[in-house]
């Protein structure tokens, strides 16, 4: 039985209107619904943190979300950040660093990073980690993405 | 971004990375060249910005999502199907049983040798199911949503069989058969080597050291799961699979085989892969029913697989026995060394590796870095009902070494000599390079005692008694650990063909072709999946042609464009893909020079390429940029002589004769008594690879595999109950270790370059996954010594170490303040040494 419902979200400020099932994720919708293809899924359980995307500006994992769920909100995916001409200060601040390797996991840290150095522009090494250790690497042993996140800190002090 | 999904354009360029500048700006290249620099990845900004290409990216309109019917029992007959309620379902187009797949064979993984015995794994099981996982059937649907719905509605009925689940069980007499062709459920019993005079040598040894370790089943759980499309293109009549896969090549040889075709009839491409660690360097069951299906059925097929299906189906790794007996004279120096060795290996052999790709490793490679001159080992492939197990970063280096560096350690202890000195005395020094060892492997040179005596040195292991009574007196346990290996990097055609495979991997082959406007484009049949080849190999052209990396460009993944090659894996891309490359560039470098002289009316040799010009040595008013010599030779070739121009491109092959990289890792542990939880205090790995292509690169794959191997050390395993139902579906139960689970791993290099590479670098990839289990046991147990206890069992959970310190008589040494807290009793550590 198909349930379907008609939701309006801001998806990067662009805003979307679009009939969904009412059991389709978030992930689903952003990805094939409306071709935000840079959030990945990793594991459809909550765990890895690969598909996190930014819902009113709270880290969400979008794999445990309901695309209904956001009607009437504003969502931020990885294609919000920087350009590949233009990257933001943390997406610089990976690649300075080696923060990724085969690079799937990335918008998800991306996204929850982004959020948490708004919330905690001048963190300590242990919140760093505590927050790096909501998702899941299996690339870099994480130590590249930490000095990522201190090099992203420290520029927006600095700056 | 919206993309334009399934177009035959998108499905073309999927294979091929987009055009982006290898660094932002362009760097004026040093005398010292490009490569040995930290440059930034090429494939960051695409990846970065969300921009990149995995599999499970398109869903072109029209596409049917394949969901698979697995066994929910681990041994059984099929007596029945029953989709008739799933075929009733809205969106539902049909559901494909082993009935329907005729003419489709399954995979068959064979070593030509008389020690193996062939199985089939079908593609989907037929009359028989010999896993939980096991594919039964696919239901095609309209959404990955209704497939799913309708695939729990097909009912299929089981004759339960008694399973095998452990190798116990496996080889226990009357034991039912996994496969009737292996009655006893061996399917590999080798016993490489077997030096006359061995009993003689142990019978008069001053010391006979034994140790046993045992390794749980872990798996690769790379973070993009396993995913295909395929489509049949009616334009060329080929079937066009995309796949996560690490070795298109050979996954387009295995569905042209099994689906009866011509290989140029398969096109495999593989855009960005996210993650394989080599559980996507063999042919997965799944790709070949996705090509098999999408090609009966006319229509683009899509099977895109979940966690729970990648940790209870998706190949697994690494559940192995070691009992190894060291015979060692008064001064500690090794003079034999026994080993029986048993990996369980599932229920199925990979293609093309087979199941005795562990097996094999296990006992060629156990020697190491150790002066063994006189060895036997019989190692054996049991086959069980569980998931089939394929190569895991390192393969049976990672439990090979654990149980080398356990029995060193032993070997410390009972002569007394400690854990670094035993080491020394056994390692092969520097003057004994190129060594062939006791199994006629030639290593290259390296730095084994060197990295040692680093690595002792780092960790500060001269003061470490007193730290270690220190920290006892406080009441706490800690420990120093350390393991030596060597890593045998990229095997080419002659070291993969003694294994016996129908098909002998080892070569690589590049195509290095620079445009009318200066660029180069760079084609090789490797694949890289987070190795950074875009960099590496523009680092390696851009020396050899004198240009900047940024004009390089790489393009791999798919078998229509690139030439054939056997992918990424076994540590071998840098060294035969590299260095195909590096023959390819300096074929191109020499056209160019030849080009540049009949301009310059100079003699080839006195050309220099160099900071984007080429010029008369030592003769800046003769220069000429590099993109008028790449104009000329395209599109004014009527002033070149023939056979000069007229194209610019070169090819080249490599294949390696085997190159080996060393290292030592060591380790600080604290362990809590009462919890008997492990805490990693100090990382620290000394490794050498010779010549570092780009160090930030090196460093990358060393911290991950390190990660990777303290994951297997301390938290990964895969569990099965009794009847071979897996319990360890999700990451709440498959415990990937987090950053908080990590220590920070300090990495130091030593650089012997090889004379067996055009490069001067060895592989490096697997190295930090091989070293990490045994330092961190190594560790665990030097702290569990104080208290009389050890345990011989990764990973080392909490309950194995507080099981251990209980039945040492609960740790309380005299006089010292450690609270065991209510240690369950537990039985005894069964896996104790006993030497």
């Amino acid at each position: 039985m198909t349930d379907v419902h008609s939701i309006r979200v801001t998806v990067n400020g662009t805003e979307h209107e679009l009939a969904v099932e009412s059991r389709r994720t978030l992930a689903d919708v952003l990805r094939h619904n409306l071709g935000y293809t840079g959030t990945h899924v990793g594991c459809e359980h909550g765990i890895c943190g690969a598909c996190t995307v930014l819902v009113d500006g709270m880290p969400a994992r979008s794999c445990l979300m309901f695309g209904v769920q956001v009607d009437g909100r504003s969502v931020e995916t990885v294609e919000a950040l920087g350009t590949p001409d233009a990257l933001s200060p943390l997406q610089q601040a990976f690649t300075d660093h080696h923060g990724l390797q085969c690079g799937f996991c990335t918008p998800g840290f991306l996204m929850l990073i982004t959020a948490f150095l708004r919330e905690t522009p001048s963190p300590t090494d242990d919140e760093i980690r505590e927050v790096v250790a909501s998702n899941l690497c299996r690339c870099t042993g994480y130590q590249s993405i930490l000095r990522a996140v201190r090099a992203a800190a420290d520029a927006r002090a600095g700056s | 971004m919206p993309d334009a999904p399934g177009s035959p354009a998108a499905v073309a360029a999927a294979g091929a990375a987009p055009d982006l500048p290898v660094v932002a700006a362009a760097v004026t290249p040093t005398a010292g060249g490009w490569i040995g620099r930290s440059l930034r990845r090429a494939e960051d900004r695409y990846l970065l910005t969300g921009r990149g290409s995995f599999v499970g990216d398109h869903q072109a309109p029209g596409t049917l999502h394949l969901v698979l019917v697995r066994s929910q029992v681990a041994s059984a007959t099929i007596e029945a199907i029953d989709a008739s309620a799933a075929l009733r379902q809205p969106g539902v187009a049909t559901v494909i049983t082993a009935a329907d797949l005729a003419g489709v064979a399954p995979l068959r993984g064979v070593l030509a040798r008389p020690e193996f015995v062939a199985t089939d794994m079908p593609i989907l099981a037929a009359d028989r199911v010999r896993h939980v996982g096991e594919p039964v059937a696919a239901v095609l649907a309209d959404s990955a949503y209704t497939a799913e719905d309708a695939a729990e509605l097909v009912e299929v009925a089981y004759g339960e069989l008694t399973a095998v689940t452990n190798i116990e069980a496996a080889l226990a007499p009357g034991a039912s058969a996994v496969h009737e062709a292996a009655p006893g459920n061996v399917l590999v019993d080798v016993t490489p080597a077997s030096s006359p005079g061995l009993d003689d040598i142990f019978a008069s040894a001053a010391h006979v050291v034994e140790v046993e370790v045992s390794t749980g089943r872990v798996t690769a759980a790379p973070l993009e799961g396993r995913a295909c499309v395929a489509t049949f293109d009616e334009r060329t009549g080929q079937v066009v699979l995309q796949t996560s896969t690490q070795v298109p090549h050979t996954v387009r040889t295995a569905v042209a085989l099994s689906l009866g075709m011509d290989e140029h009839q398969v096109r495999v491409i593989s855009p960005d892969v996210g993650g394989g660690f080599g559980q996507k360097c063999v042919v997965a069951r799944e790709e070949v029913l996705t090509a098999a299906v999408a090609r009966q059925l006319r229509r683009t097929v899509t099977w895109v697989e979940d966690r729970r299906e990648g940790l209870t189906s998706g190949f697994q790794a690494r559940e192995q026995f070691y009992l190894v007996r060291g015979a060692f004279d008064a001064d500690g120096r090794v003079l034999g060394l026994d080993a029986d060795i048993r990996c369980d290996v599932g229920a199925y052999s990979c293609y093309p590796v087979t199941c005795g790709v562990e097996v094999l490793m296990a006992a060629n490679e156990l020697p190491g870095p150790y002066r063994v001159r006189s060895y036997r080992a019989r190692s054996r492939g049991v086959a069980t009902n569980k998931t089939p197990i394929a190569p895991y970063r390192g393969v049976s280096r990672p439990q090979a070494v654990l149980a080398m560096e356990r029995l060193m350690d032993e070997a410390g202890r009972a002569t007394g000599l400690g854990a670094v000195e035993v080491r020394d005395r056994n390692l092969i020094d520097a003057l004994e390079f190129p060594y062939r060892n006791v199994m006629g492997a030639s290593y290259d040179a390296g730095t084994y005692r060197e990295s040692l005596a680093r690595c002792a040195e780092l960790l500060g292991y001269g003061s470490w008694p007193g730290v270690q009574a220190r920290a006892l007196a406080e009441g706490r346990l800690v420990g120093l650990g350390l393991a030596c290996f060597v890593e045998p990097t990229a095997y080419g055609t002659a070291s993969f063909g003694m294994r016996k495979m129908t098909i002998v991997p080892g070569y690589e082959r590049a195509t290095v072709r620079m445009d009318p406007s200066g660029s180069v484009i760079v084609m090789t049949g490797t694949h890289s999946h987070g190795q950074g080849h875009a960099t590496t190999y523009a680092q390696i052209v851009a020396d050899a042609l004198g240009i900047d990396p940024g004009r390089v460009r790489l393009r791999q993944g798919d078998t229509e464009l690139v030439p054939h090659g056997w992918g990424t894996f076994a540590s071998r891309s840098i060294v035969a893909g590299g260095g195909a490359v590096a023959r390819a560039s300096a074929d191109l470098a020499g056209q160019l020079r030849e080009i540049a002289a009949h301009m310059m009316e100079a003699a080839p040799g006195d050309v220099e390429l160099a900071g984007g010009r080429a010029q008369v040595r030592g003769d800046p008013a003769t220069a000429v940029p590099i993109g008028e010599l790449a104009r000329t030779a395209h599109h004014a070739a009527h002033l070149l002589p023939e056979g000069l121009g007229r194209g610019l491109e070169a090819s080249s092959s490599f294949d390696p004769e085997g190159t080996f990289s060393n290292a030592t890792h060591g380790a600080v542990v604290e362990i809590s008594p009462s919890t008997g939880g492990v805490r990693l205090v100090r990382y620290v790995v000394v490794e050498d690879c010779g010549v570092m292509i780009n160090p930030m690169i090196v460093d990358g794959q060393v911290a991950g595999g390190v990660a990777q191997g303290i994951g297997a050390a301390l938290f990964e395993e895969l569990c099965y109950d009794e009847s071979g139902q897996p319990v360890s579906g999700s990451f709440v139960d498959y415990l990937v270790p987090t950053a908080a689970d990590l220590p920070e791993i300090e990495i130091h290099h030593l650089c012997t370059p090889t004379p067996r590479t055009p490069t001067g670098a060895k592989g490096m990839g697997e190295g930090g996954t091989i070293g990490a289990p045994a330092a961190v046991l190594s560790a665990v147990n030097d702290a569990l010594a104080q208290v009389g206890a050890s345990v011989g069992r990764i990973p080392v959970r909490p309950a194995d170490v507080v099981a251990a310190i209980a039945a040492a008589g609960g740790g309380r040494a005299p006089g010292d303040g450690l609270d065991t807290g209510a240690a369950p009793g537990g039985p005894p550590d069964g896996r104790r040494k006993t030497g």
